[in-house]
């Protein structure tokens, strides 16, 4: 029988020598390049999808961080501001910003004046639109504080529109402004002679990272700084809650739960819990704290005990990784010598898979930081996040946006300045999230333990 | 009393707590650690754990409960005939609520005092310039019955805050004082503190029940309010979604649901290829440097919040796929927002999950398999296609599964990438919605929470909630039932 196989042997049959490839040899290894060829496709398309992203999170965004103010010289003028001449201050507060606007407006064209522009613009109103409409609260502000300064002549540096703004970071072109009633061609010429005298100028705009938001009209003084803090402190709810919550729960789950159908509830729940969409966490924040427990809507408390419950099944989760990970031989010992079951878990385990639990927790953190879709049903939108919170305690129930939810809002706008400030407000969140990222890194690079 | 201060006196009363309880224990022991039944600390530890968890539980439990009986009190002293033509019982109740917490507001900021805040009349001092000062405006005039119910809301909560302060307290000093004397050498401490601390950790564990229970409870009462006052066959057989505020509005799911599974399909699609490629590239060909590099960076992807890809749907994806088939290129995409739109960046969105998911699946397939499916003569490429493939595919089908229960369910990609407009259509270049997103738009109005247009909405998330748990449930039952046991 062996004789009869070998005798017509494979090379035979196929009449080529073993280092000549035929037909099918090649077929195959093609069909293997391409094989793989596609592998590398995949991985490449989904690189190339993630510094498209990252891109163009950049290109929009780093433009929020800039911001065009005037530098003009404003005569407060003691004729308008304070008629009796008393520099009493409740006279002055009567004086309303329409009375600040047209100082302002004359003190730019003085400016014209003064770097001897030539433009068709003569008249004080023409001046309105370079600048924003905080700007002559600003000098009211200033006035207010200061009312000596009345009658003298005094250098601010205000805010420009959101027109010229967009104009100067290439947003807005000339073209674009064809019909646009908030601004006119002349108006830009003007801009680019200010721009060149020095009046205008661009620098780094702090107002978006630390003020708060603007109505619709005002996109140039919208800033992130007040919905950070009630991200923050929603943080601080979720921290305080899921950690020590989510700790227990995987430790009696890990160390102390009997094995019966009570226990097997739990872990199903847990792991169902980690699979619902987060908009139905936000369905049972309203129904559950707002409708049931009248809660006050849009606080950040509220927001803060939605997502805890968000985030424990992820912490439960990687805390029972991390507990498992540690080996049975250290509460062995730790139980030969006398201790109870209770003392071996928190003297010994606990501790050694602290860092373990702390990267979870961050992480689960990170995620909770970005979600966005329960605090829109829970009233965290709209123009709530105008205001500091007045003291540590109501910024937890006083009505306040978070980072994500501020995004969304400014995305849904119908001016395309706000599309400026929401990609900036993504670079600000996603900073955020980086380094709470890196730090969960760090602590797993330093702490980690092969056992 | 604020909660804060009961909360910051029932810590102190604790750690003074803990303080005495263990030189007492060590008195009565005559000082001999030796003579205690348990180790000195676990004294303390039950003194302080005896005088703040029932405290808490009791703070706890209050503020859950008084907020609500407080309403229901008021409402029920609510004069019916006083509630105006254009609103109903709960409008009135949140505007009482807003006027109390005004008036509480202004008292605190020493606005008015006190004794003047409880003899406001409607005439009198316009409560509306007083809120506003304290920043919290009023849309219209105040109505002396919502007065009248505001200062009973006022009434009611100063003194339930009272009782509270006294409960909380009363139950802190309690505990503190029956641990405290219970306190010498031969007590069982250390088994007193341990099973209290065991409560402590199966009720930690049972908060994921509760969480569960939270959520279907309050999906069903609503799903069955709205139920009373729209027909159910309605809601599932009809066609047309028009919701209108002002009545007469037609609620059917189909065009949500087409629209939630026409995305997730193209965002499956696009998902699938690349993850699974991904997957099989990085387990199976790349080099350990290659797959270091390139596996986090894809995970990248699953960081990075919903937001990101919203915005990114808005703003890049839309206008980018309208200059091609937008009026200017083939014609047939009207807007940026789009079903396409939507389930192309959802696709991304998802290709780590599949990607990290099936890597996880296919690394798990023995080696052994491999082995003899090389030794058979069959290249590496005919290895995974006949072998490792057929091998890992419940848990692969398990992944699809999972990641299109994750379509089915996001929010922020279809609220601003696929548009408003309800529709059936097959064109995947028009705007569609979903169930997510009419969630949203439904309860993020200032809608009457009794009205069906906001009701529906939690119709809607019973029926999302309930395709999610099913496709996870199968998903796991897919990967459980034909999974492969290889030892």
């Amino acid at each position: 029988m062996t004789d009869a196989t070998f005798s017509d042997g494979g090379a035979k049959a196929q009449g080529g020598s073993l280092t000549a490839q035929d037909d099918r040899t090649r077929r195959r290894n093609r069909a293997e390049t391409r094989f793989k060829a596609y592998g590398i496709a995949a991985i490449c398309t989904g690189l190339f999808f993630l510094v498209v992203l990252v891109t163009s999170i950049l290109y929009n965004g780093v433009g929020a961080f800039q911001q065009s103010f005037v530098n003009v010289s404003v005569y407060l003028d003691p004729a308008k501001l304070d008629k009796n001449g008393a520099r009493n201050i409740e006279d002055i507060k009567k004086v309303s910003t329409f009375g600040y606007a047209p100082l302002i407006q004359n003190a730019l064209l003085e400016e014209v004046a003064k770097n001897s522009i030539d433009t068709p613009l003569e008249k004080a109103k023409d001046m309105k639109n370079l600048l924003s409409a905080s700007a002559a609260a600003e000098v009211r502000d200033y006035v207010i504080a200061n009312p000596d300064m009345i009658g003298e002549t005094v250098d601010f540096r205000l805010l420009a529109s959101s027109r010229v703004d967009g104009y100067l970071k290439g947003r807005v072109s000339r073209e674009s402004v064809a019909d646009d009633k908030n601004i006119s061609v002349e108006q830009l010429d003007l801009t680019d002679q200010f721009r060149d005298a020095g009046v205008i100028s661009k620098s780094f705009n702090m107002a978006f990272i630390t003020g708060s938001d603007a109505s619709e009209s005002r996109p140039e003084s919208a800033g992130i700084g007040v919905s950070m803090l009630g991200s923050f402190f929603m943080m601080l709810v979720v921290l305080v809650l899921s950690l020590p919550i989510g700790v227990a729960a995987s430790i009696y789950l890990e160390e102390f739960a009997p094995k019966n159908r009570f226990t097997d509830l739990i872990e199903v729940n847990i792991s169902n819990l980690a699979a619902v969409p987060s908009i139905v966490f936000g369905i049972l924040g309203l129904a559950a704290f707002i409708q049931f427990m009248h809660l006050p809507q849009s606080a950040p408390l509220v927001g803060g005990l939605v997502l805890t419950l968000m985030t424990l099944p992820t912490i439960i989760i990687s805390t029972r990784a991390s507990l498992k990970s540690v080996p049975p031989s250290i509460r062995d010992a730790a139980l030969g010598v006398g201790a109870s079951k209770m003392q071996s878990v928190f003297h010994h385990v606990l501790p050694l898979a602290m860092p373990g639990i702390l990267t979870g927790t961050i992480i689960g953190l990170a995620q909770a930081l970005g979600e966005t879709a329960p605090l829109l049903l829970i009233g965290m939108v709209g123009y709530i996040a105008t205001n500091y919170p007045d003291s540590v305690a109501s910024g937890f129930v006083d009505p306040n946006s978070a980072i994500p939810a501020q995004i969304y809002q400014w995305a849904t706008r119908a001016d395309p300045a706000f599309y400026e400030r929401a990609w900036g407000g993504i670079i600000v969140l996603l900073v955020f999230l980086l380094t709470m990222n890196i730090i969960a890194i760090l602590l797993r690079r330093k702490f980690e333990r092969r056992w | 009393m604020p909660a804060l201060w009961l909360v910051v006196i029932a810590l102190a009363l604790a750690t003074l707590g803990f303080f005495l309880g263990r030189p007492r224990a060590l008195a009565t022991g005559g000082g001999d650690i030796r003579a205690l039944h348990s180790r000195p600390a676990y004294y303390g530890w039950n003194v302080a754990l005896s005088s703040l968890v029932p405290a808490m539980g009791v703070l706890l439990i209050w503020m859950l409960v008084q907020s609500f009986v407080v309403n229901s009190t008021v409402a029920a002293d609510f004069p019916a005939q006083a509630v105006p033509e254009d609103q109903t019982l709960s409008l009135v109740m949140s505007d009482v609520g807003r006027v109390a917490a005004g008036i509480d507001l202004a008292v605190r900021r020493g606005v008015i005092s006190e004794t003047d805040a409880q003899n406001l009349q409607v005439g009198g001092s316009n409560i509306r310039d007083l809120l506003a000062q304290v920043g919290k405006p009023l849309a219209s005039d105040v109505i002396e019955p919502v007065l009248t119910a505001a200062q009973e809301y006022r009434a009611l909560a100063s003194t339930g805050n009272t009782l509270r302060g006294v409960a909380v307290l009363g139950v802190a000093l309690l505990g503190f004082g029956f641990a405290f004397l219970r306190t010498n050498s031969t007590f069982r401490a250390r088994n007193v503190v341990e099973s209290g601390i065991r409560t402590l950790l199966v009720l930690a564990a049972c908060l994921a029940v509760l969480t569960t229970l939270g959520i279907v409870l309050s999906l069903v009462f609503n799903t069955i309010e709205f139920f009373k006052i729209y027909p159910a066959s309605e809601f599932f057989l009809s066609l047309t979604w028009a919701p209108s505020f002002g009545g007469g509005s037609e609620l059917g799911i189909a065009p949500l649901l087409w629209g939630t599974f026409y995305i997730s399909i193209i965002a499956l699609a696009v998902a699938v290829p690349i993850g699974l490629f991904s997957a099989i590239y990085l387990s199976e060909y790349a080099t350990p440097k290659v797959r270091a590099l390139a596996k986090p960076l894809i995970e990248v992807l699953a960081g990075i919040p919903t937001i990101v890809y919203g915005l990114f749907a808005l703003l890049t994806v839309g206008p980018l796929l309208v200059s091609v088939f937008g009026d200017d290129g083939v014609g047939i995409m009207q807007a940026g927002t789009a079903v396409m739109t939507a389930g192309l960046v959802m696709g991304i969105m998802l290709i780590p999950f599949v990607s990290s998911l099936s890597d996880d699946i296919i690394n798990a397939v023995p080696q052994a398999m491999r082995d003899g499916s090389f030794g058979l003569g069959a290249t590496k490429s005919e290895t995974i296609r006949q072998v490792i493939l057929p091998a890992a595919l419940p848990g692969i089908v398990g992944a699809i599964l999972l990641a299109a229960s994750r379509a089915i369910g996001e929010t922020m990609i279809v609220v601003l990438g696929a548009g408003a407009a309800a529709r059936l259509s097959l064109n995947p270049f028009d705007a569609m919605t979903t169930v997510t997103a009419k969630i949203v738009s439904q309860l993020t109005g200032d809608a009457d929470f009794a009205s069906p247009e906001a009701l529906v909405a939690f119709a809607l998330g019973m029926t999302l909630f309930v395709i999610t748990l099913g496709l996870n449930v199968l998903a796991l039952y897919i990967v459980r039932k034909y999974r492969e046991q290889y030892e």
